[in-house]
């Protein structure tokens, strides 16, 4: 479970994220919400890129804000990036495994196991000695999620996974996230703009709109509620 | 551990070459070319440090040659002060550039590109000020160990196994590959997975759970190391050592020399020594003016930043591969028409 309480972002006059208060308790959650809302400044307050002006995020009771940022992949947070960033120089098998790594894990034994349990749970079918540099679009983005799911992983945030990928190919991410949670025991937040992705992934979604939150709840519901449409559509108000 | 065929070929390909550079190489040549080529190898160390950093961690430094100083004089000290073995008096060398290395580098952690360029070349040039007034042990008194008079200043001892300038080379070879394995190690480790991150992106590194700061540091302190060990190594080379043997313009030359030997594979840094150190040989020994090799790599990181980003390590292989293709198409074209005839 994740609590985000009074979380405000400052960027000289600017307010990526107003008084953001949050709830995100099992499974798989969607954060949505139209361009510029706060949805990636809310990750990268996550992964403690952006220092937040005042809030609190309590992560499975932890003070998720305290931790120096290189310690929250430890502790388990993992994250994508809306520009897939799988490194270009390494394997398959060594990109995953350099996560591995650097989180809590059962001795150096278990690595090969690991990895390569990842990499089949994305279903990912290239030979893991390629380089990552040579691999399509679809296949980085699902070493990407490889990463973000080794090593047990406590909280997975997952920013525009399906970007730039055809349905089909978003169809099996979606199958990929939605196994998470049970497989990896991990609270998913995805943020998409591709709404088929998130009904079907999500029970519970949550909206911002320029930095604040203004719906949260069962999916579905929050899709058809008012004050969603006029965000995404605007009002009806025309000259 | 099985390797594939392309790493078995890869693997007796080096062993051929370390075979012939140590076992036939230094009875094919004169004395003048066994101490080119030994310093072509120390080059290739000091090549190998700077294209560490730049080409798996992306930090630029131009202060490598002064580090490089550093490790002699620590080493021309030692041998002068006490009578350890040659291994250590190298190892000893390399922990006290590591040190001073990272102190020199702890500006990286904050800067990068350019500004970290200027602070390490500026940090060169102090140290060079600094060499300049002190000037080198020669076997004179105190902490310093420098003397004036031309009498009682030997020469710098080398290994005893490796008295004689052929044996010289053979050790300076052994120490060199030694180098070249410690990186190959850190590549194939968790630091170089770590360093590959970080080059690429600091923030997912971070997000990796990469503990930058130490990770940038430690390829800092490596990178220094084996130029510390290079200078310890040049030390026993020359027997004595002189502040021109380490001039600031040197630093932006290996800068240019690595960018085209290639900062991405090791072949680089070999390619790298051979510019560096084998041209204006070679130069010299056509009787052209020395000069001209600054002309040559400006117009050879031209070349290279134009049509060979990756570096000539990686160029020359691949166009010599293509004109053998070339040059082979014919006699396959005649072939292919003789097997179509009926």
């Amino acid at each position: 479970m994740i609590e985000v309480s009074d979380l405000t972002v400052r960027f000289g006059g600017v307010k990526p994220l107003d008084a953001m208060s949050v709830t995100f308790d099992t499974g798989t959650c969607g954060l949505i919400g139209p361009n510029g809302a706060g949805k990636t400044t809310f990750f990268n307050v996550m992964s403690g890129f952006v220092k937040p002006a005042a809030g609190r995020v309590h992560a499975f009771g932890d003070d998720l804000l305290r931790m120096p940022h290189f310690r929250r992949a430890r502790w388990g947070l993992r994250r994508t990036f809306q520009t897939e960033q799988a490194i270009e120089g390494l394997s398959v098998l060594d990109n995953v495994a350099m996560i591995w790594e650097h989180a809590k894990h059962e001795g150096r034994g278990k690595r090969d196991e690991d990895v390569r349990g990842a990499l089949s749970f994305v279903g990912l079918e290239v030979d893991p000695a390629a380089k990552v540099g040579t691999l399509g679009a679809r296949e980085r983005r699902l070493v990407e999620v490889a990463r973000a799911v080794v090593g047990r992983p406590r909280v997975v945030l997952l920013d525009e996974p399906a970007a730039g990928l055809s349905d089909e190919e978003t169809d099996h991410l979606g199958a990929v996230i939605r196994a998470i949670p049970e497989h990896m025991d991990a609270l998913v937040v995805l943020v998409d703009h591709d709404m088929t992705l998130v009904s079907a992934c999500c029970e519970n979604t949550a909206v911002l709109d320029f930095g604040k939150l203004i719906a949260a709840g069962p999916t579905a519901a929050v899709l058809r509620d008012e004050r969603v449409v006029k965000a995404y559509l605007g009002t009806e108000e025309v000259l | 551990m099985s390797l594939d065929r392309p790493a078995r070929i890869h693997a007796g390909v080096i062993v051929a070459l370390l075979a012939f550079l140590v076992l036939a190489l230094p009875s094919m040549l004169s004395a003048y070319w066994v101490d080119v080529t030994t310093s072509v190898v120390i080059y290739a160390v000091v090549a190998l440090g700077l294209g560490l950093l730049m080409g798996r961690v992306g930090l630029v430094s131009l202060g490598q040659i002064a580090i490089l100083g550093l490790g002699a004089w620590v080493a021309a000290r030692l041998t002068y002060a006490t009578s350890l073995p040659y291994p250590i008096v190298l190892l000893l060398a390399g922990a006290m550039s590591a040190v001073l290395g990272t102190l020199v580098g702890l500006p990286a952690l904050r800067l990068s590109g350019l500004f970290l360029a200027l602070i390490t070349l500026m940090l060169a040039g102090a140290i060079t000020v600094v060499l300049t007034t002190t000037q080198f042990p020669n076997g004179g008194p105190g902490f310093l160990g420098h003397t004036d008079s031309s009498l009682g200043s030997n020469a710098i001892r080398r290994p005893a196994v490796a008295s004689s300038d052929t044996g010289y080379f053979r050790y300076t070879t052994l120490v060199a590959v030694l180098m070249f394995g410690v990186v190959v190690l850190h590549l194939r480790s968790k630091a170089g997975r770590a360093w590959a991150a970080i080059r690429q992106s600091e923030a997912s590194a971070l997000a990796a759970g990469v503990n930058i700061t130490r990770y940038k540091l430690w390829a800092l302190a490596l990178a220094s190391f084996i130029t510390g060990i290079a200078g310890g190594l040049l030390a026993g080379s020359v027997g004595k050592l002189y502040i021109v043997q380490f001039p600031i313009s040197g630093n932006i030359l290996l800068l240019a020399a690595v960018l085209m030997g290639g900062i991405y594979t090791l072949w680089g840094a070999v390619a790298a020594g051979l510019l560096i150190k084998l041209l204006p040989a070679l130069l010299d020994n056509w009787g052209l003016p020395p000069d001209l090799l600054t002309i040559l790599f400006g117009v050879g990181i031209l070349q290279v930043l134009i049509t060979a980003p990756e570096g000539i390590a990686v160029q020359l292989p691949r166009d010599l591969g293509r004109l053998a293709g070339l040059l082979s198409r014919p006699f396959q074209r005649n072939q292919a028409a003789r097997e179509e005839a009926p």
